[in-house]
């Protein structure tokens, strides 16, 4: 689990937050709320979550309720690995 | 029949005529025929004079597009009041001030935003009066918050108010360079010119089904809910969760047999990137309007090789004119063009010019701004006179002339090509933004000593924003900071796509913010 949230948390600072103090983007961080991720940051992440981990996203999972924060993606990766 | 002179009419024939016949689809919600929407409408239209609205006022509409808010938008204009659509998704500050601005009299909003906006509006020293809807979803929670109020005290039946074409329909609320939003007042006179010139244009007919994409805030909203309306059509609501998913908007599309689709183009390329498109039935679509931006022609010429049989039009226009002139794309689109299409010729309804810096017309196909006049052209910006007059050019014959702040010119065939702008607006996802917005809003932050923000161009977005940040006593803030409280004061489209922290920002030699040199920075 620690490792998926690492591995997403990763990613969102190298493609999105660029120079960002990795300190700074917790587990809780509000991303779409935010004004982090906008619909098309959005999309590049559920494509990176896709491949990464072999996985298929329900359209209706794609939503503020599901990948607002790094521990909502890391519960449905999960979820759907079992 | 004669033609219809203002918005309510539209409704009140086709419903006479076609009472059966499906108005408006909510997908996973309901439908509504028109016969119902006409109905639901007067009810609103008898509440709302009961609560004191009279012609000339103003009512906001503060909900999801919905079948709700539609007939909210009828019930409004059958009073001879305009209405004032803002966006559910922006901070409740924002909603409140533009309630405030335009000193509504009524607001019909769902309870869930209640709280925050009656907080912000107290503390402004308005009240307007609130009709709650608990929720939206196919006209069944803007029933029973009628059928509660009726239980209270009935309200009496009153007559459809007959406005005169020069009275105001709506109130489009449009970024503000000083830090506040600006009201385009628009009457039923700019409406009506314009959905007859899409009759024209495009020739609807009742078995059409149109997308309405856009938000009921945003000018392409006026094509989607007055076109097909007027036109006995079928009008399909795409909600905002939907509307900016390819994987789930494609199979929405086909499903509901959509024949007519009106978006920005950044949707469209969505569609074309991440909508598997090959999978499913577009057979029914024949027309694609798309308009608010340049569509790079990487992505029209992808969406074009998935979606070859409709017609293709690049609309363009100001809020403060809508569609003023329009361009048919040629297909097949020529593998080795890269540059985008022209914006095209002017619309009937209207008369276009070009003119220099000193206010000249311009005949020899040079670069100039170019001015738009005739019955589309708004009326002026809500309560700043003075902005309004800046606005507009008045000629020799006294003819008012709206200068767009677009820079064009002429192509061989008199088409006008959009080079780009006089001032410090860009575009982005099809919305207006004002870099002085988000300078006015970054200002607000305790820390910030300089804000800067500006437009860089970029293949792939259009266009990114970027701000420059100074703050106080040497600290920065953290990016994720700089984006909440963005997200906090601004909607969504304006928050910046990168931040930038320098000790100073760069001074020109008169010490204002050098903007070339900051462009340039890294």
């Amino acid at each position: 689990m620690d490792d998926i949230k690492d591995t997403i948390k990763h990613y969102i600072l190298k493609e999105f937050l660029p120079g960002e103090n990795p300190d700074d983007l917790l587990d809780s961080t509000p991303l779409i709320t935010g004004g982090i991720l906008d619909s098309i940051a959005t999309l590049k992440v559920v494509a990176f979550i896709e491949e990464r981990y072999s996985i298929e996203l329900q359209a209706h999972e794609v939503d503020v309720d599901h990948l607002n924060t790094i521990a909502d993606m890391a519960d449905l990766i999960s979820s759907k690995k079992q | 029949m004669k033609a219809a002179l203002t918005l309510p009419q539209l409704l009140t024939v086709s419903s006479e005529v076609a009472p059966e016949q499906m108005a408006i689809d909510e997908p996973t919600r309901g439908e509504i025929t028109y016969g119902d929407l006409d109905i639901l409408s007067d009810r609103l239209r008898d509440r709302l004079w009961a609560f004191g609205v009279r012609p000339g006022d103003r009512v906001g509409i503060y909900m999801r597009k919905s079948i709700d808010a539609v007939a909210a938008i009828f019930g409004i204009v059958k009073t001879g009041a305009a209405y004032v659509p803002v966006d559910p998704g922006a901070p409740a500050e924002r909603n409140a001030y533009i309630f405030h601005n335009c000193e509504v009299k009524v607001v019909i909003l769902e309870t869930r935003l209640e709280a925050k906006v009656r907080e912000e509006l107290t503390s402004l020293g308005a009240m307007p009066r609130f009709l709650l809807l608990e929720g939206t979803g196919a006209g069944v929670p803007l029933r029973e918050t009628l059928a509660r109020e009726d239980a209270l005290a009935p309200a009496p039946k009153v007559e459809t108010a007959i406005p005169t074409p020069d009275d105001l329909a709506y109130i489009l609320y449009t970024s503000g360079s000083t830090g506040k939003p600006k009201g385009v007042m628009l009457s039923h006179r700019n409406a009506i010119s314009f959905v007859d010139w899409c009759s024209e244009a495009f020739t609807p007919h009742a078995n059409d089904r149109f997308s309405s994409h856009a938000p009921l805030h945003f000018d392409l909203s006026i094509l989607d809910l007055f076109v097909p309306i007027k036109h006995r059509a079928t009008l399909v609501l795409v909600s905002e969760e939907v509307g900016k998913d390819p994987a789930r908007l494609a199979p929405l599309i086909a499903d509901k047999r959509i024949s007519v689709w009106y978006s920005a183009p950044s949707i469209l390329s969505l569609l074309a990137q991440y909508g598997n498109l090959e999978r499913y039935d577009f057979s029914a679509l024949h027309t694609v309007l798309f308009a608010g931006e340049v569509f790079p022609v990487k992505h029209l010429r992808a969406l074009y090789a998935l979606w070859p049989k409709p017609r293709y039009f690049n609309l363009y226009g100001p809020t403060e004119t809508n569609v003023c002139t329009y361009y048919e794309v040629p297909t097949p689109i020529p593998a080795d063009r890269t540059v985008p299409f022209p914006i095209g010729k002017v619309c009937s309804h209207l008369l276009a010019k070009v003119i220099d810096e000193h206010g000249t017309e311009v005949t020899d196909g040079s670069e100039g701004e170019l001015c738009i006049s005739g019955a589309g052209v708004m009326q002026g910006y809500w309560s700043l006179p003075e902005q309004s007059a800046r606005s507009f050019l008045t000629d020799a014959t006294e003819a008012r002339w709206y200068k767009t702040g677009d820079i064009v010119t002429t192509d061989n065939e008199g088409h006008y090509l959009f080079v780009g702008r006089r001032d410090r607006m860009v575009k982005r996802r099809g919305y207006r933004v004002e870099l002085g917005e988000i300078e006015a809003a970054l200002y607000r932050h305790a820390m910030v000593k300089e804000a800067a923000v500006v437009a860089l161009a970029d293949a792939e977005a259009g266009v990114r924003i970027k701000a420059f940040l100074s703050c106080r006593d040497g600290k920065r803030l953290s990016l994720i900071e700089a984006k909440r409280f963005c997200a906090e004061h601004l909607p969504l489209y304006m928050v910046p796509d990168l931040f930038s922290f320098p000790e100073s920002l760069p001074k020109t030699s008169t010490d204002k913010i050098d903007y070339q040199r900051l462009k340039e920075m890294e």
